[in-house]
């Protein structure tokens, strides 16, 4: 019996580690082409290590493009629509929980409902509308529509408000506070670990978005990052260590949220799946 | 609101009154930034993307009323339309199962009771916060056909690999396996369903001598089942809306075999600037997601099983 047990448990570290292994080697790809030379690019058979580590590529590959420049608007725009979702988000999440009002379940079926519509079917009028706005080839058609709320943000925080005990605001109405600071003093510090689960989403979401930009961006000098990357790619097909080297540079920011949040991402899957 | 009529107005229930109107406009004011937004940016456009699935609409240019031409087109005179739909369901034929079944082997592996299962959730998951245009060049470097790592490695053992993102008959086989690689989130919602399993459960079948796979198919495969569920609808969503992998990877190519549902949609629009036919496309994709949708909620009343179902319904 004790047997059969170590035998499985071996089993399942083999496995385990045989499928981490597949899973870390794209990663390890990226990290080995960007450091190779240019001769070492098209050796056949490929090196796994480069034979010099060529750490120029980087500096190299991104000061080719105004990468730069790419870095801030990405910067402006994934900072400016995580606090735009945080604030909307919340305050209507707010609302849907703990008020009682005309309308309010059928509202609530619509929000849910609206997760379900393909982004493409708004595409088209989202661009032809911005058109109208004066949106089109500034950063403000990726920010501006991140001020009205998420389904999915909406969703998660007020299942979360729901699960607070009701008493609070009472006790709080009692002292004497209204609904708006009932929602800023009591609810905002509650529900921080769904603020923060959200922020990660949205920063991650925005950050590796590539269609927004794409339909709404036209100059370079108002490209984000991945814009530039694929421009990048266009016009450096065959310099892959470049094109590695800005991946990589380009994915700093989404590992080091993950690392630093890996905790939230792990109990906020939980929450989407308790539907 | 009966007892409110018996009371004698007096000028202190007049204010009241006043105030409770007040009251009642508070949480529209709460729920207000989403109602904007979503008759701006989601009502507004959807309706406005079905009036004009009815017109020849170019982005410049005249404007005609057109009625089920668009619709008509597509179905009778536009091998396009099947040709990426076709591309589209195959992609999902093999993705949505493989990455339902992979996302449930990584969970069901992390959640034996092995030392480090919180170091090899992080290697499963980490590749999921990469996505759009970095996960698309990494894995053209991965597959690459002479230089890339995935056919180096398949040469070790004695097997020659495609030239994956050139071949027509492999290039959305790449595709299935790069989306593979960010089956993370998956794999979390399906750990937290398996840790909700109550443990007694699987006291109780091995104390009747129930092996493993008994144990897997009748209790875990019905407990997990809502889980499945959700897991299953989200990929089918998601396999329609494939469209940044393969704007970068292949362009659509080699020879349009990679060339997705999303993907039309996109260029008739955007290459195109046939807004009116685009916006017909863009419907019927909507209305074939929403029936998969139905279908597999449908369904679900025969596999899906409900554990609290019993006690809701007294």
């Amino acid at each position: 019996m004790k047997r059969k047990k170590s035998v499985r448990k071996s089993f399942v570290y083999g496995l385990l580690i045989a499928l981490s292994l597949l899973f870390l080697l794209p990663f390890f790809w990226m990290v080995m082409t960007s450091l190779k030379g240019p001769e070492e690019l098209s050796q056949f058979p490929p090196k796994l290590f480069p034979s010099e580590w060529h750490f120029e590529n980087f500096a190299k590959a991104w000061n080719s493009q105004p990468f730069n420049l790419f870095l801030i608007n990405s910067l402006i725009v994934t900072a400016l629509t995580t606090i735009g979702q945080i604030v909307s988000s919340t305050l209507v999440a707010y609302g849907f929980a703990r008020f009682k009002f005309k309308g309010r379940d059928s509202l609530f079926i619509i929000l849910l409902a609206t997760m379900m519509i393909p982004w493409e079917v708004t595409m088209i009028p989202q661009y032809m509308e911005f058109n109208l706005f004066g949106w089109i080839n500034t950063l403000k058609a990726l920010i501006i529509p991140s001020w009205f709320g998420s389904a999915f943000y909406i969703f998660l925080l007020r299942q979360f408000i729901m699960s607070i005990p009701k008493e609070l605001d009472e006790a709080a109405r009692i002292d004497g506070a209204n609904v708006f600071q009932i929602y800023y003093k009591i609810y905002l510090p509650l529900v921080w670990p769904v603020i923060v689960l959200i922020a990660v989403f949205n920063i991650l979401g925005s950050w590796n978005d590539y269609l927004g930009p794409l339909i709404f961006l036209n100059d370079q000098s108002k490209y984000t990052l991945t814009l530039g990357l694929a421009q990048f790619k266009g016009v450096h097909d065959v310099n892959t260590s470049g094109i590695m080297a800005v991946t990589f540079l380009i994915s700093i920011v989404p590992l080091v949220i993950f690392f630093l949040a890996q905790k939230k991402i792990v109990e906020g899957a939980q929450t989407t799946g308790l539907k | 609101m009966k007892s409110d009529l018996s009371v004698n107005i007096t000028p202190s229930s007049i204010q009241l009154k006043r105030r409770n109107k007040w009251t009642k406009l508070i949480p529209y004011l709460f729920i207000a930034p989403w109602i904007i937004g979503f008759v701006v940016f989601t009502l507004g456009p959807l309706l406005f993307s079905f009036v004009i699935s009815f017109f020849d609409w170019p982005i410049v240019g005249e404007r005609k009323f057109i009625g089920f031409s668009n619709y008509i087109t597509m179905f009778t005179d536009d091998p396009l339309f099947w040709h990426s739909l076709w591309v589209t369901v195959k992609f999902a034929l093999f993705f949505v199962p493989i990455n339902i079944i992979l996302a449930l082997l990584l969970a069901i592996l992390l959640n034996q009771k092995v030392k480090g299962s919180s170091l090899f959730r992080t290697f499963f998951y980490v590749p999921s916060v990469i996505s759009g245009v970095a996960l698309a060049m990494i894995w053209g470097t991965v597959f690459d056909g002479e230089y890339g790592i995935l056919n180096y490695l398949l040469s070790l053992i004695g097997i020659e690999g495609p030239n994956w993102l050139n071949s027509t008959s492999w290039a959305l086989v790449a595709m299935v396996i790069a989306s593979l690689w960010g089956q993370g989130t998956m794999m979390l919602i399906f750990l937290a369903g398996l840790k909700n399993i109550p443990q007694d459960l699987y006291e109780a079948a091995e104390i009747d001598g129930a092996g493993k796979i008994f144990q897997f198919f009748k209790i875990t495969v019905p407990l997990l089942s809502p889980t499945i569920l959700f897991n299953l609808i989200m990929t089918i969503i998601g396999a329609f809306q494939q469209l940044t992998l393969a704007l970068v990877l292949t362009g659509g190519g080699p020879l349009q075999s990679t060339y997705f549902y999303a993907m039309y949609v996109y260029e008739n629009a955007f290459k195109y600037f046939k807004m009116g036919y685009s916006s017909a496309n863009a419907w019927i994709m909507f209305l074939i997601v929403l029936a998969l949708t139905l279908l597999v909620f449908k369904s679900s009343s025969m596999w899906v099983y409900y554990e609290n179902e019993v006690k809701n319904e007294k």
